[in-house]
């Protein structure tokens, strides 16, 4: 498998909530909501850093999970994200993206 | 349930902020005879202030940002602000009323983004729309600006408040949104202003122009679906929220205080003097407002309407009491279900009461 790098669309909006990270396509007001796994590479994915970089050191280390079955599944995902319009995925380094989705508090009112 | 329904569900069940209502002026190039606000700056936020506000929501957890005012293009820091927004991935709606949209401005609100441009037309005709606006041409400039950002790929949607002055005309300013590719969207509510004035409900619509309203299919979709009697008074309902204002929607307006909603005037706090987060969590008004349930509606939670009424608790703290009912939906769900006696010649009910009262 060739080298991927992954960003966020500028164009979506996001947001962390309950540990999961919601993401609104402005193309097609799409909405989804991204596990806590997705969530971590989504906030990972800042443009210069390798799918396998974020799996290797962001989700094996996070949620101990096999390197193969981890990149696998990681690869499913950006690949779906690109389709809606929410990922970029490049075999060339995109843009940094320092962006990430700001924790919010856990207070259940 | 929607996708969206679940994540506002979730929202909710965490207490987030999820919608945010942002007022970043009460200035107006235009005066709409049913406005509602005092267009005279008393001391608006600073850009800095209004970024910290987002800032500050953005951490609570606050996904979808409506911009407005007044007209907040009127503010020269707007698209300072909008960047902002959008830098902090909030996901913004203007609701403008397009005067000063070229085709430059329409180009940045694409380039920045922008989910959703919401634009006021009253009529197709200058001399009905113009004469809401007072403003001689608000009507073609308006129109212009829908075209440029049409253009520019943007969702755009033509908001046509229905009142006396233009009730005829909505059916060509939907054609002319077809015409134009763009959405439709209409409202029948007249609110009193923000200061507890009610005159301008005067402007409000005919018992029976309400009725003729609620039986466009082109309006509500199956009319037998939309007027159908309310169904029964479940304990689901009864231990539910009365809307989402201070459950998962917060309004800021110009000067920094803080109400559950546009129409709610509550004045909770202000992020001049509290963080946002702050007073969303520990303002006792708020927490008041949070505390009420369907059940504690003295007079609704007894209604045989209960299960099919819009109630506004606004409208009914406007009235004097936020747990009492707001008479002008209680007539809208009776005529909606046809069950009122509509008179061609009675105006919606005009509340007795015209002072904001302290929460009780």
């Amino acid at each position: 498998m060739k080298s991927l790098y992954v960003g966020r669309s500028q164009a979506v909006a996001a947001r962390m909530m309950g540990g999961e990270i919601v993401v609104i396509s402005p193309e097609d007001s799409g909405l989804f909501t991204l596990n806590p796994v997705a969530s971590c590479i989504w906030n990972s994915a800042d443009g210069d850093t390798t799918l396998e970089q974020i799996v290797r050191e962001k989700v094996c280390a996070e949620f101990e999970v096999p390197f193969d079955a981890a990149l696998e599944d990681a690869a499913a995902f950006v690949t779906e994200g690109s389709e809606h319009g929410i990922l970029l995925v490049s075999e060339q380094p995109l843009p940094h993206n320092p962006q990430t989705v700001l924790p919010t508090p856990e207070t259940n009112l | 349930m929607s996708l969206m329904d679940e994540v506002t569900s979730r929202a909710l069940s965490l207490g987030i902020p999820f919608s945010l209502h942002l007022d970043v002026t009460y200035r107006c190039n235009e005066r709409c005879v049913h406005c509602y606000l005092d267009h005279d700056d008393h001391g608006e936020m600073t850009t800095d202030e209004i970024k910290r506000v987002l800032h500050q929501a953005a951490s609570a957890g606050t996904l979808i940002l409506t911009l407005s005012g007044g007209e907040p293009f009127l503010r020269k820091d707007f698209f300072e602000i909008l960047a902002y927004a959008r830098a902090l991935m909030f996901s913004v709606k203007i609701k403008t009323n397009g005067l000063l949209i070229g085709a430059e401005q329409a180009r940045s609100l694409r380039e920045l983004h922008v989910s959703e441009i919401q634009v006021s037309i009253y009529s197709h005709r200058p001399e009905v729309h113009d004469g809401i606006t007072k403003v001689r041409g608000s009507l073609k400039r308006s129109l212009t600006a829908i075209r440029f950002l049409r253009d520019q790929g943007l969702t755009t949607v033509i908001a046509c408040p229905l009142m006396r002055a233009n009730i005829s005309d909505y059916p060509e300013v939907q054609a002319l949104a077809a015409e134009l590719g763009v959405a439709f969207t209409m409202d029948p509510t007249i609110t009193p202003k923000i200061d507890g004035d009610h005159s301008i409900v005067q402007h409000r619509l005919l018992q029976s122009q309400i009725a003729e309203v609620f039986q466009d299919a082109t309006l509500v979709g199956d009319v037998h679906e939309f007027c159908k009697p309310a169904g029964p008074t479940t304990d689901d309902l009864l231990d539910s929220v009365p809307c989402s204002a201070g459950h998962t929607s917060v309004y800021v307006s110009p000067y920094g205080e803080v109400y559950p909603c546009v129409q709610f005037p509550v004045n909770c706090g202000n992020v001049r003097e509290l963080a946002l987060g702050e007073i969303w969590y520990r303002s006792e008004r708020m927490n008041q407002v949070r505390s009420i349930r369907v059940k504690d509606l003295h007079t609704c939670s007894g209604c045989d309407h209960l299960s099919g009424c819009t109630r506004c608790p606004g409208l009914a703290y406007m009235e004097g009491d936020m747990r009492g009912p707001s008479s002008a939906d209680c007539e809208k769900s009776q005529i909606k279900a046809g069950l009122a006696q509509v008179s061609p010649e009675m105006p919606m009910s005009q509340p007795k009461l015209v002072q904001i009262q302290a929460l009780q």
